[in-house]
């Protein structure tokens, strides 16, 4: 073999290898492909749209295949398992993603025209029967339960987290360490019919249901958060803070408030409002505890009282007539959950980003 | 330290120091005495149904435990399939972001999926009835006419979708954050250098993960799915929204006679239930919360045997 005059150099560290980009160009080819399978499957009839959900997902699965066979034939049994997993792992992600966006996207493609009527903010459903109506009495009873809860929640998650951190010792400390965790396994349909049974037997009121009733449900799922919120971030707090102010003869109460509260606040409010966040779209125990209603009710002592994702759960379930009216008015509500839940989370972040202690010398 | 006749040198109590380890100390207990209130109030009120002479349970069953099994299988059964597709999605997504996405990335690909924890499972149950659902129903026909020979897909096919299979995905989709979560954060926690070890020694990517992150990760990633198996068991809403049920014990998963779940089975007849017939929802209700508590306290096992020898939780 004469040497330099025959053909191209080969490049010794690639060989045996799969061109550089050629991973990308068989995901395109792949998703191109089934894409063309679908457009073929719209024009013969199967598919009334493009289904591109499908094309996308087949498109992935067709890729994980052929670059599995290629890396096979190219690169040895070793790397191409490699490359297979590798595959499979970003399908997996691909997948995860479909659902959010598509439930994104329809809740937003389909709330967001009712949600803007003038309607929606300034009714409620008290002798609606036709496509207007809004949802002024679930937006007072989310504030008001979501308010009570949180009021009975802070103070004892709290105490509790300090306790765990600044006082516990002992039995005590290891029960309440455990029931904290079981608390957080507490379906949240047994919270409701706790609250529900609670009230019932205390009042002999069969049919009781209440706001506060379905407060008492949501506190119940929201302490054990707050609890772990808290315990961690007061954790977080230095102990040689805390030695310096006993050093200065400070009383451990006023330790406690004065230099490990300040020190942590930002995380204990970040803490408070993801748990807000989490319990405002609670569905099943206000459904069983607080009831539902067509009417504003301010009082949250007497009578049922009409919560955003009750209503929307009852707005799908109880569709009359034109169905159209209840289930966009279900898509609206949807939408406005999303959308405070999404505001509580970014004022948690931004919470935890501003008010957090500053580290280090200037 | 105490010199002479002095005795112990004791801190001064002031009144403030009492007041607020005492306030602790009853909010530490109230959380004690709001369980066993749960426990108490759920017997109180179940008892009833638990007792009842044939004849006035719901459903015409001759005793309690008849009436609440299919209820069980139900339960079980949705959530078993929902863990099927969510373990390997799950495991597959943490490690995407752990140690194969970029790492400037990762972090923004964990919000987003923390994204979906952020969805109120109304929401989720909407979405699965009316766009999910008839989404699957082809796919659910063709399965049925052509691989009809695995029991799984027999039966008449639900026009609608409303099966046990599109709810299990839902409910699938819904524990992928929280199972997500923990095995990320288990994933990162794999010693460092075993993985360089690995690579060093010419393994690829994912003979390294094989040898130095799954053996590793593997109680961690027990408990991850027990905590989702968890939340899927008592998960109300998708399930009372999308579920076409029946009083049926079925294996079969595209059909219109579903099984239906305790938390489901609660919500949908809640509000007409009186006497015996709200008893028994309760007592089930009861029985939702032994089941969960049973599954919990397995993760929390698993958990706990590891922590004394690494550095996870």
């Amino acid at each position: 073999m004469t040497a330099i005059s025959a053909g191209p150099i080969v490049n010794s560290l690639t060989t045996g290898k799969l061109p550089k980009g050629s991973v990308w160009l068989i995901l395109v080819a792949s998703w191109v492909l089934m894409g063309l399978v679908f457009v073929f499957v719209q024009l013969a009839g199967g598919t009334k749209t493009f289904n591109i959900v499908g094309a996308i997902f087949l498109g992935t699965i067709l890729f994980d295949i052929l670059i599995w066979v290629l890396s096979r034939l190219v690169e040895g049994a070793r790397k191409a398992k490699d490359r297979l997993i590798t595959s499979l792992i970003s399908t997996a992600f691909v997948v995860t993603l479909l659902p959010l966006v598509s439930l994104l996207y329809t809740v937003v493609s389909k709330g967001f025209v009712r949600m803007i009527e003038p309607s929606f903010f300034s009714e409620s459903m008290r002798n609606i029967l036709g496509s207007d109506g809004g949802i002024v009495h679930a937006i007072i009873g989310t504030l008001e339960i979501t308010l009570s809860a949180t009021i009975i929640s802070v103070p004892i998650g709290l105490l509790t987290a300090v306790y765990l951190v600044e006082y516990g010792r002992g039995p005590l400390a290891r029960t309440i360490t455990f029931l904290v965790d079981v608390m957080t396994g507490i379906p949240s349909i047994v919270a409701g019919l706790f609250a529900f049974a609670l009230f019932v037997l205390i009042t002999g009121n069969p049919g009781y249901r209440t706001g506060f009733s379905g407060s008492v449900a949501l506190a119940v799922l929201m302490i054990p958060i707050v609890v772990r919120s808290s315990e961690e971030m007061l954790k977080l707090v230095p102990n040689e803070l805390r030695e310096a102010s006993f050093a200065l003869g400070v009383p451990k109460w006023l330790t406690v408030l004065k230099v490990v509260f300040p020190t942590s606040i930002a995380g204990i409010v970040t803490g408070i409002t993801l748990a807000i966040a989490r319990v405002i779209g609670e569905t099943a125990p206000l459904l069983v505890a607080a009831g539902f209603t067509a009417s504003v009710n301010y009082d949250p002592f007497n009578h049922p009282m009409m919560t955003m994702p009750v209503f929307a759960y009852t707005q799908y379930m109880q569709q009359g007539a034109i169905q159209s009216d209840y289930v966009n008015r279900a898509w609206a509500t949807a939408l406005t959950l999303i959308l405070i839940v999404m505001v509580l989370n970014i004022v948690a972040r931004l919470v935890a980003r501003i008010f957090a202690p500053k580290l280090g010398r200037r | 330290m105490t010199t002479g006749t002095a005795g112990r040198i004791t801190a001064k109590m002031r009144l403030g120091d009492r007041v607020f380890s005492t306030s602790t100390i009853v909010a530490g207990s109230i959380i004690l005495a709001v369980l066993a209130a749960v426990a108490i109030f759920l017997i109180a009120k179940s008892i009833p149904a638990i007792t009842a002479k044939p004849g006035t349970l719901p459903n015409a069953a001759p005793n309690f435990w008849v009436y609440v099994g299919p209820l069980v299988f139900g339960t079980v059964w949705a959530a078993a399939i929902a863990m099927i597709f969510a373990v390997p999605i799950s495991i597959g997504v943490a490690l995407f972001i752990s140690h194969y996405a970029p790492r400037r990335i990762a972090q923004v690909l964990g919000y987003v999926v923390d994204l979906l924890a952020a969805v109120p499972s109304v929401v989720f149950g909407l979405w699965g009835v009316l766009v999910l659902a008839p989404a699957l129903t082809p796919f659910y026909y063709w399965l049925n006419a052509n691989v009809q020979w695995i029991p799984l897909f027999g039966g008449v096919v639900d026009a609608q979708g409303k099966t046990v299979l599109t709810v299990a995905i839902v409910l699938a989709v819904m524990v992928l954050p929280i199972m997500t979560a923990i095995c990320r954060e288990i994933f990162l926690q794999a010693p460092r250098l075993h993985e360089e070890a690995a690579l060093a020694l010419g393994a690829t990517r994912w003979e390294m993960i094989k040898m130095a992150v799954l053996p590793f990760a593997r109680p961690g990633i027990v408990s991850a799915a027990m905590l989702g198996l968890g939340r899927a068991l008592g998960e109300t809403m998708a399930v009372a929204i999308i579920l076409s049920p029946a009083i049926v014990i079925s294996f079969m998963v595209v059909t219109s006679q579903n099984p239906n779940t305790i938390a489901g089975n609660i919500a949908l007849q809640f509000a007409e239930a009186s006497g015996v017939g709200l008893s028994s929802l309760v007592a089930s209700g009861l029985i939702l919360f032994v089941i969960t508590f049973v599954v919990n306290a397995i993760a929390r096992y698993v958990v706990g045997r590891r922590k004394a020898f690494s550095g996870a939780n």
